[in-house]
């Protein structure tokens, strides 16, 4: 004790409070906001290494095991390998869950306390919830990253070309379902709802998106809510894409890469992109508007 | 910005959540510099009050100006000139205690050369430099708190404001707690409002109010509500209480009451109370005591019952509080 208080008076200088913060908050203060809940997250997620892991078991589980498993039943022509159908949805689900675990830490936040530091300080809701996104979109990212690797191993090459567009729609679909998982989490008040969302939200979102099974000779009612499903549309994309590179042959991309169609009409790739684009953009903005007025 | 005298202001400010009044038309002023103490049991009306003045909160009725600034017409005024330590833990468990500030400092736009200088300045003020890159989740009860007051004051707020800042803490920790709030304000020109229903804690203040039931019931500096109760407590013990009582009451026109001890009664001068009492009370006198009048008594008397009991009751009204909800809902 008496150590301590000798070290503090040498340390503590006779500083009058300084008030040198300039009123009215502008774009860059609330980038510097963002930044910072931006880097909060990506440093507790570099700590969580057995995170990290585990959110890796499940879709290398998907793809190595039922991806095996199921390629006998399912007859692709040509001897194509039916996992390089089922990549881009393993991609998308890494990415889906880690995105929504991130978002859904905001109820961790909450039930800890730390969100209220984050909520009295002098800075705009928003740029809390930005912030917040662009972590869980940058740590989903990384994820999905870290599964592109294994590309080769279910013959996706590994194309640069092919690399920089996958990366740009897995930073687009990150950032959509982080959106979404903050989105659904700015209400909810209790750590146990998390397993409400799962059930409710995120598996149904699995498996409408057509990442293990391809959805165009569904029944008419499931193909229907497929439509629905926003992560289908990237699905389709990243599959379009892997499928030039891999050169499909026509009669796979047949079968397994159909399409989404509207009544009809063939979504090309931009449109799916742009679809997804402004679904993030309508959550996000769903999302602040949330938690701006709770609280 | 207008210039205040007051460093918080506040006229009638009220919350009501439907039927229940939170705060009912509080007016107080604290000037710069001062302790101030909000002083009342659990469910008074203390933290709301805070959450007003923070701006956490809006209030229903009444205005608050806290370093200037209007709490519901400026808030983000407000909240670039107040810390505030809660009463529940607010801290990144999974950070360290340096990343804790440095997360802060940006937060509230810190410039970096003047961060850089704050933040060894506060953890040394606490006592937890050299703990500086330990994760939080290993310190201590004590430490976080500690770690908490430290981030509060990390970007020199004009005020800081501490809702039960040793609350859950045991005793030894609490004094510890004390001694740095004590640091702080002789080393830093800055306005302390903190509410508290420990009794002993609240003479740290310069001046208190106590509150219950959402009302502020007196103000004014520890040693003057104690004198303004006036009596001295005296305990006595004699070889035949039952007499000394009738005696005391024929004699001295004092009614005592009998406890388990002895008895117990008060005079407006206990020391030279007791002198006479040798000299004329004509049973021998085993032991006696006085007591200065506590802040409990300024409770007890401006209440009409002691603290304990106040927070029973108003627990009772929290735990009354959903059947209310249910029934209205019906």
């Amino acid at each position: 004790m008496t150590t301590t208080a000798t070290r503090q008076s040498a340390a503590m200088p006779d500083v009058a409070p300084v008030v040198d913060l300039t009123e009215g908050a502008t774009w860059y203060d609330d980038l510097r906001a963002a930044r910072v809940v931006w880097k909060r997250e990506i440093i507790r997620f570099s700590r969580n290494r057995i995170r990290i892991l585990t959110s890796l078991a499940q879709p290398v589980l998907f793809l190595f095991v039922l991806g095996t498993g199921l390629a006998p039943v399912i007859k692709v022509p040509g001897g194509f390998d039916f996992r390089t159908f089922m990549f881009p949805g393993v991609i998308a689900m890494t990415i889906l869950f880690t995105a929504i675990f991130s978002a859904v830490s905001i109820v961790w936040d909450r039930e800890f306390g730390f969100l209220r530091e984050m909520l009295v300080a002098p800075v705009r809701r928003g740029a809390i919830m930005i912030g917040k996104c662009a972590g869980g979109a940058t740590v989903a990212t990384l994820q999905g990253i870290i599964m592109l690797i294994l590309a080769g191993l279910v013959h996706v090459p590994y194309s640069p070309l092919l690399i920089i567009e996958l990366l740009g729609m897995m930073v687009l679909t990150a950032t959509m379902l982080t959106a979404f998982g903050l989105f659904l989490a700015a209400r909810i008040q209790e750590i146990e709802s998390f397993q409400v969302v799962m059930q409710l939200f995120v598996l149904p979102m699995f498996f409408l998106a057509g990442a293990v099974f391809p959805i165009n000779r569904l029944p008419t009612w499931l193909g229907t809510l497929t439509r629905f499903d926003p992560l289908a549309y990237v699905v389709d994309a990243m599959r379009k894409t892997v499928f030039t590179y891999a050169h499909a042959p026509r009669t796979v991309r047949r079968t397994l890469d159909p399409g989404i169609t509207w009544g009809g009409w063939h979504l090309p790739l931009g449109v799916e992109l742009g679809l997804v684009v402004l679904v993030a953009a309508a959550l996000l903005g769903g999302a602040i508007a949330q938690f701006t007025r709770t609280e | 910005m207008e210039l205040a005298e007051s460093t918080v202001e506040v006229r009638g400010l009220e919350k009501r959540y439907g039927d229940l009044e939170a705060v009912r038309g509080v007016s107080f002023d604290v000037a710069p510099g001062e302790t101030f103490g909000f002083l009342g049991p659990n469910g008074a009306g203390k933290s709301t009050t805070i959450s007003m003045l923070c701006t956490l909160i809006r209030p229903t009725g009444g205005s608050a100006r806290v370093a200037g600034f209007d709490v519901t017409k400026n808030p983000l005024g407000v909240r670039r000139r107040i810390g505030l330590v809660f009463q529940d833990p607010t801290l990144d468990e999974y950070l360290t205690a340096l990343e804790n500030l440095q997360f802060h400092a940006q937060l509230y736009r810190m410039p970096r050369d003047r961060a850089a200088e704050r933040i060894p300045a506060v953890l040394e003020m606490v006592g937890l430099w050299e703990r500086r890159k330990g994760l939080v989740r290993t310190f201590s009860g004590g430490m976080k708190r500690r770690l908490e007051i430290a981030r509060g004051l990390l970007h020199s707020p004009q005020v800081l404001f501490l809702d039960e800042p040793t609350v859950g803490l045991d005793p030894q920790t609490r004094v510890h707690i004390w001694d740095y709030i004590q640091t702080l304000r002789d080393r830093e020109a800055i306005t302390i409002f903190l509410t508290t229903h420990y009794m002993d804690e609240a003479e740290y203040c310069g001046r208190i109010a106590i509150i219950d039931n959402g009302e502020i019931v007196t103000m004014d500096t520890p040693d003057a509500l104690k004198a303004a109760v006036g009596k001295d407590r005296i305990e006595l013990r004699t070889e035949d209480d039952a007499r000394a009582r009738r005696e005391l009451d024929e004699r001295f026109r004092i009614e005592a009451t009998t406890t388990s001890e002895g008895l117990t009664f008060h005079v407006a001068e206990g020391e030279e109370f007791v002198p006479r009492l040798f000299a004329e009370l004509p049973v021998g006198i085993k032991a006696v005591s006085i007591a200065r009048p506590t802040l409990d008594d300024v409770f007890m008397r401006h209440t009409g019952r002691t603290i304990r009991d106040a927070e029973s009751s108003s627990a009772d009204r929290l735990m009354m509080n959903p059947m209310v909800r249910a029934r209205r809902s019906r």
